[in-house]
C-alpha cells in the first residue's frame, strides 16, 4: 500500500505531562474523506490538533506527502499546504463575509479571485451574504465561511473540528453535502466527528477512538455495519 | 431676540473650539484605541507619547526655521510633521521592542503591559522635559487668523465676531484628512485588513500565516503618526508644555472607552462627545441668553455650569456614565 | 523546601533594612543629622503609603493610578480637623454651605432611588436626567451666595470655614475615614470591569480631588494654602527658651537650635513610627488570616474563585478600601509634618508612580518589603537629585561657561529623576518582578 497523504503515525503525546493519545495512527489520502469518531475525552481533536502542531508529541510524527513535518509550527504548515478550521472562533466576527475569504487567502501573493468564485459557487449564501460582517451570520452560515476561508490557501489537505456542532440537523445534511463536493475536487479530509452516524455514512475512512488509541479502523460503511462499534457508539 | 448674534457668539465660543479640540482628541483617542484592540492593552504612556512627538516636531520646525525656510501663511510646523512622525516612530519602536515585547512573548496579563506602559510613561516624561525644557513654547508661525473678529463684523455688519484661527482650520482639516486616510488603510488594504483581522481574532490570524510582529511595527507606525500629530495640532492651537499631554491622559481615555475601545470609529466620536460636552459644561452661557430670551428674565449670573478647573471632572464624569450604564461604549467594542 | 525559601526572604529583609539604617547613618555623617532625620520622616510617610498600595496590588492585583487624590483627601482632613473654625465665615454661610452639600448628597441619593424604581427605558432616562438638573440647579442657587460670603471673610487670612479645632492627631484616623469613602464609591463603579477602567477611574477621581482643593477656597483655602497647621510636636522655638532643653543639649554638645530641630523631627519620627508599626502589625495579621488566603487565592486563579462562589468583586472592593485608607492616613501625616495644606504640590505624576516603584522594588505581595522599598527608594529619590547634579557637572566640566548646551544640560538634571525613577521601575519590573522582598 503507497503511503497517505496525509498520516499522523503511532502519536503519543498530550498538553502537559499527562498523555492523551497513546500510539493511535491518522491517515487520509487523496480524494478520500477519513472521520475520527469516539466518545467524549476520546481524544479526537487532540488528535487533529497533533496533526497540525499544536501539540508536543512525545513519540510518533507526522508526514504530509511523504516528507515529515514535525518541525514545522502549525502556521508554517498552512505555508505548506494544510488548513485548518477549527472548532470555535473560526471567523473573523467584525469582518465581511467577503474579507473573511481575503484573509484566508493571505499568505497568497497571486490573484485569488477564481478560488473565491470557487468559495462562492461551492457556498452560494455566502456570495449572497459577501458584505455582511460574518458574525452576524447564523451557526451554520458562520461555519461555511470557515471552511471557504479555509479553503482559499486551495490546500493540498483539509481538516475539520466539529464542523456540525451546534448546528441543525438540515444545515448539517447540507454542510455534509458540500464537505463531499470539496472532497470530489480532489482535496483529502480529515474530519473530527461527535455526529458519528452521519458522519461514518459519508466517511471512506473511519477511526474510532477510545482513550488516545485506536479501537476500530475501516471504511466508513464497515464500521456502521460493525455490531460492536454500533453498541457502544453509535447507540444500537 | 437675536438669533443671530447669538448664533455668532455660539459659534464663536463653543462650536469652533469643541471642533478643535474635539479633532485633536479624535485623533489621540484613535491612537489609544488602535493599541487597545491590536495590542491589547491600555496604553498609559499615548499622551506624554504626544508630547514627544510634538517635541519632536518642534525641533525640526526650529531647524528649518533656522535653514530660512517658512511655510507661508500656515505654520512651519506642518513641513516639519513627517520628521517628527519618524523620530516618534523610531522612539515608538524602541520602546516595544526594549519593553513590550517581552510581555507579549509571554503572554502576560493586560495589567502587567498597563504598569510598564505607566514606566514608559514617566520615562517619557523626564525626556521630553530633559530635552525641550519644562517652559512654554510657542511654536505656530504664519497667518494668525484666517478670518478675525474685526474682518468678519465689517463683513456681515453683526456685532459680534466670529473669529477663525489659522490653527484651528488646519486642525479640523488635518483630521479630515488622517482618519479618511486611516479609514482607507484599514479597509481597503491587505495590510490593514491584517491589522483588522489580528484584532478581531488573533489565533486565527496567526493561523491564516499574518505575521505577528508586522501587525505590530505597523500599529506603532501609525499611532506614532496619530500621536504626533495630535499632539503637533494641539501645540500650534494652544501652546507646548510638556506636562498638559499627562492631563489630556484622561480625556482620550474617555473619548475612547464611550465610542468602545477598540473601535476606530467610536473613537472619533467619541473625541467630539467629550470636546463638546467639556466646553459646553464649562462655558459661561450668559451672553447666548442674554441673546435669545427676553431681558427681564436673564439671570445675572455668568450662568457657567461648572468653572474651567474643573474641565476634567466633564470627562470624568462621563467616563463614570459609561463605565456604569455601557462599559462596552456607543459602538460596540473590545472590552471586559 | 519552604522552609528554606522562607528564610531566604527573612535573609532579604534583614540585608535591606540594615543596608536602609547604614545609609541613613552615612546621610547624617557625610552631609547633615538634619537631612538624614528628613529624609527619615518622608520615608516612615512613604513606607505607610507603600503598605497601602501593596495591600492593593499586592493582595488583589488592583492598579491603583490615583493615589495622590487619596493622600490629598488626607491632608484635607488635617484642615478640617484641627484648624479653628472662622466663626465669621460659619456665619456668613456656613449653614447654607452645608445645606447645599446636604442638597447635592440628596440629588445624587433621589437619582439612584429613581434609577432603581423606574423600569429601564427612556422614561427612566428622562426622570434621572430631571432629577439631576433640578437638583444641581438647587445645589448652585444655595451653594454660590454660600461660597461668595464665606470667601470674602478675611480673603488673606482665612476666606474658608476653617475646621473643628480638634487635636490633629485625630486627622490622621478621619483622613483614613475620607479617603475609605471616596475609594468606596471609586470602586463600586469601576471594580469587576477590566482592570484597566480601575486604573483609569482612579486617575480621575485623583484629578477631581486636586481640582477640588485648589479651586474651593471656601473648603480649603485653594492655592492660597493653609498654614500654620498645629503641631502634635513642640515647636523649635518653644524648645529653644526652655532652659532644662538647652541644659540637655549642651550637655550632648548641640547648640539649641541644631538640638530642638533635631528632636522635632526625631518626634514626628517616633510618632510616624508607631502609626507604621501598628498598621504594619495589622496588615501582617491580615495578609496571614484566613480572609488574607482567600484574597491571594483570588488573586491567583480568579475564575476559579468566583467558580467556588467566591464574590470576588465584594472582596476587590474591600481591599481597595483598606488600601485607600491607610494612604489617606498616611497623606494626613505628611500635610501634619508640612505643617500646612498647599494643594499644588499634589502631583500625581511624581508621587504615585514613586509609591508604585517603591512597592515592586521592594517587592509586591511582601508588607514588609514594600515598607522597606518605601525607604528606600525615597531616598534614593532625594539623593538621587544632588548626585544628579554632580554628575552632571561632571560631564559639563570640559564645556565653555555660559554655552548653551552646558546651562541647559544642568537645568536638565532635574529631570534625569523622572527617567532614572522610570528606567527603574520598567528594570525591576521585567528582571525582578517580585521585588527585593518577594512575597512568601
Amino acid at each position: 500500500m503507497s503511503e497517505p497523504f496525509l498520516v499522523g503515525e503511532n502519536l503519543t503525546g498530550g498538553y502537559g505531562s499527562a498523555d492523551i493519545l497513546h500510539g493511535c495512527t491518522i491517515a487520509v489520502d487523496k480524494g478520500e474523506i477519513a472521520v475520527i469518531v469516539g466518545p467524549n475525552g476520546a481524544g479526537k481533536s487532540t488528535a487533529m490538533k497533533a496533526l497540525f502542531g499544536m501539540l508536543v508529541l512525545r513519540k510518533g510524527g507526522v508526514r504530509l506527502e511523504g516528507r515529515s513535518i514535525d518541525e514545522l509550527s502549525p502556521s508554517q504548515r498552512v505555508m505548506n499546504g494544510m488548513g485548518f478550521v477549527p472548532q470555535t472562533s473560526n471567523v473573523f466576527p467584525s469582518m465581511t463575509v467577503e474579507e473573511n475569504l481575503e484573509m484566508g487567502a493571505f499568505i497568497r501573493r497571486d490573484d485569488f479571485n477564481d478560488t473565491m468564485t470557487e468559495v462562492f459557487d461551492l457556498f452560494p449564501i455566502l456570495k449572497e451574504k459577501r458584505k455582511q460582517p460574518a458574525g452576524q451570520l447564523s451557526g451554520g452560515q458562520r461555519q461555511q465561511v470557515a471552511v471557504g476561508r479555509a479553503l482559499m490557501t486551495r490546500p493540498k489537505a483539509l481538516m475539520l473540528d466539529e464542523p456540525t456542532a451546534g448546528v441543525s440537523p438540515i444545515v448539517m445534511d447540507e454542510l455534509f453535502d458540500r464537505i463531499i463536493e470539496v472532497a470530489a475536487m480532489g482535496i483529502p479530509i480529515l474530519m473530527v466527528e461527535q455526529n458519528a452516524r452521519q458522519a461514518l455514512a459519508i466517511a471512506d475512512h473511519g477511526y474510532v477512538l477510545v482513550q488516545g488509541r485506536n479501537a476500530f479502523s475501516g471504511s466508513g460503511a464497515a464500521l456502521l455495519a460493525d455490531d460492536e462499534v454500533r453498541k457502544s457508539f453509535l447507540g444500537g | 431676540m437675536d438669533w443671530l448674534n447669538a448664533l455668532i457668539v455660539l459659534a464663536n465660543f463653543v462650536v469652533v473650539p469643541a471642533l478643535t479640540y474635539g479633532s485633536q482628541l479624535a485623533l489621540g483617542a484613535l491612537g489609544v484605541t488602535l493599541v487597545y484592540g491590536i495590542l491589547r492593552f491600555s496604553n498609559f504612556a499615548h499622551g506624554d507619547t504626544m508630547a514627544f512627538g510634538t517635541m519632536a516636531t518642534i525641533l525640526a520646525t526650529w531647524a528649518l526655521q533656522s535653514l530660512g525656510m517658512s511655510f507661508g501663511v500656515l505654520p512651519t510646523a506642518l513641513l516639519a510633521l513627517p520628521f517628527g512622525i519618524i523620530g516618534t516612530a523610531l522612539y515608538l519602536l524602541a520602546t516595544d521592542r526594549l519593553i513590550y515585547r517581552f510581555y507579549r512573548r509571554q503572554r502576560a496579563k493586560p495589567i502587567v503591559l498597563v504598569i510598564v506602559s505607566a514606566g514608559v510613561m514617566f520615562f517619557t516624561n523626564g525626556l521630553v522635559r530633559f530635552i525641550i525644557g519644562p517652559g512654554d513654547r510657542n511654536f505656530a508661525d504664519g497667518e494668525r487668523f484666517i478670518v478675525t473678529a474685526r474682518e468678519f463684523k465689517e463683513m456681515t455688519g453683526l456685532s459680534e465676531g466670529l473669529a477663525i484661527k489659522t490653527t484651528q482650520g488646519i486642525t479640523v482639516l488635518t483630521a479630515i484628512v488622517v482618519v479618511a486616510l486611516l479609514f482607507w488603510f484599514l479597509n481597503r488594504t491587505r495590510t490593514g485588513k491584517s491589522l483588522r483581522a489580528y484584532s478581531d481574532n488573533e489565533d486565527l490570524a496567526l493561523l491564516s500565516g499574518i505575521d505577528p510582529e508586522r501587525v505590530v511595527i505597523v500599529t506603532w507606525l501609525i499611532v506614532a503618526a496619530l500621536a504626533t500629530i495630535a499632539g503637533t495640532l494641539y501645540g500650534l492651537d494652544k501652546t507646548f508644555k510638556p506636562f498638559i499631554y499627562f492631563q489630556l491622559l484622561l480625556p482620550l481615555f474617555a473619548a475612547a472607552v464611550i465610542g468602545g475601545l477598540g473601535n476606530p470609529l467610536g473613537a472619533i466620536v467619541g473625541g467630539f462627545i467629550v470636546a463638546f460636552a467639556e466646553v459646553t459644561v464649562t462655558y459661561a452661557w450668559k451672553k447666548v441668553l442674554g441673546y435669545t430670551l427676553p431681558d427681564d428674565i436673564v439671570p445675572s449670573g455668568l450662568v457657567q455650569l461648572l468653572s474651567t478647573d474643573y474641565k476634567v471632572a466633564v470627562s470624568f464624569s462621563i467616563l463614570v456614565l459609561v463605565l456604569l450604564f455601557r462599559p462596552t461604549g456607543l459602538f460596540r467594542g473590545q472590552s471586559l | 523546601m519552604a522552609g528554606t525559601a522562607s528564610e531566604h526572604v527573612t535573609l532579604r529583609a534583614v540585608l535591606l533594612a540594615i543596608t536602609i539604617v547604614v545609609l541613613l547613618l552615612l546621610t547624617g555623617y557625610l552631609q547633615s543629622w538634619n537631612t538624614a532625620l528628613v529624609i527619615l520622616d518622608m520615608g516612615l510617610i512613604s513606607a505607610v503609603m507603600a503598605l497601602g498600595v501593596n495591600l492593593q496590588w499586592g493582595l488583589a492585583g488592583l492598579f491603583n493610578v490615583g493615589i495622590m487624590g487619596f493622600v490629598a483627601l488626607g491632608g484635607l482632613a488635617t484642615v478640617l480637623v484641627s484648624m479653628p473654625p472662622t466663626t465669621a465665615a460659619w456665619s456668613a454661610g456656613g449653614g447654607r454651605a452645608m445645606l447645599a452639600i446636604l442638597a447635592g448628597a440628596a440629588t445624587i441619593a433621589a437619582a439612584l432611588f429613581v434609577w432603581r424604581r423606574i423600569p429601564g427605558g427612556a422614561a427612566r432616562g428622562f426622570a434621572v436626567f430631571a432629577v439631576l438638573l433640578v437638583g444641581f440647579v438647587l445645589y448652585r442657587w444655595l451653594l454660590d451666595p454660600a461660597v461668595d460670603a464665606i470667601e470674602s471673610v478675611n480673603p488673606a487670612g482665612t476666606g474658608y470655614l476653617g475646621g473643628l479645632g480638634l487635636p490633629i492627631l485625630l486627622s490622621w484616623p478621619i483622613g483614613g475615614l475620607l479617603a475609605a469613602g471616596a475609594a468606596w464609591m471609586i470602586g463600586k463603579t469601576a471594580l469587576g470591569l477590566r482592570s484597566d477602567y480601575l486604573a483609569i477611574a482612579t486617575l480621575g477621581i485623583s484629578e477631581i480631588v486636586i481640582a477640588t482643593l485648589k479651586n474651593e477656597d471656601w473648603l480649603s483655602r485653594g492655592v492660597k494654602n493653609v498654614v500654620g497647621l498645629p503641631r502634635p510636636v513642640p515647636y523649635e522655638v518653644n524648645l529653644q527658651s526652655d532652659p532644662a532643653f538647652v541644659a540637655q543639649a549642651s550637655e550632648l554638645g548641640l547648640n539649641p537650635v541644631m538640638a530642638s530641630t533635631l528632636t522635632v523631627k526625631l518626634a514626628y519620627a517616633g510618632l510616624f513610627a508607631v502609626v507604621l508599626i501598628v498598621l504594619l502589625l495589622l496588615a501582617q495579621r491580615a495578609l496571614h488570616s484566613p480572609w488574607g488566603r482567600m484574597m491571594r487565592a483570588i488573586r491567583d486563579n480568579e475564575t476559579a474563585a468566583s467558580a467556588m462562589g467566591k464574590h470576588v468583586t465584594a472582596r476587590h472592593l474591600q481591599v481597595f478600601i483598606l488600601g485607600s485608607a491607610i494612604c489617606g492616613i498616611g497623606g494626613a501625616m505628611l500635610t501634619t509634618l508640612d505643617g500646612q495644606l498647599t494643594p499644588g504640590t499634589y502631583q500625581p505624576l511624581r508621587f504615585t508612580f514613586l509609591i508604585w516603584i517603591m512597592v515592586i522594588v521592594g517587592g509586591s505581595g511582601n508588607n514588609i518589603g514594600a515598607v522597606l522599598g518605601g525607604f528606600l527608594i525615597w531616598f534614593l529619590w532625594v539623593q538621587v537629585e544632588p548626585i544628579g547634579h554632580w554628575l552632571m557637572s561632571l560631564i559639563t566640566s570640559g564645556m565653555a561657561d555660559g554655552s548653551a548646551l552646558k546651562a541647559h544640560l544642568l537645568a536638565s538634571a532635574a529631570h534625569m529623576r523622572l527617567m532614572t525613577m522610570g528606567v527603574i521601575l520598567l528594570l525591576v519590573f521585567r528582571f525582578s518582578p517580585r521585588g527585593l522582598v518577594p512575597e512568601r
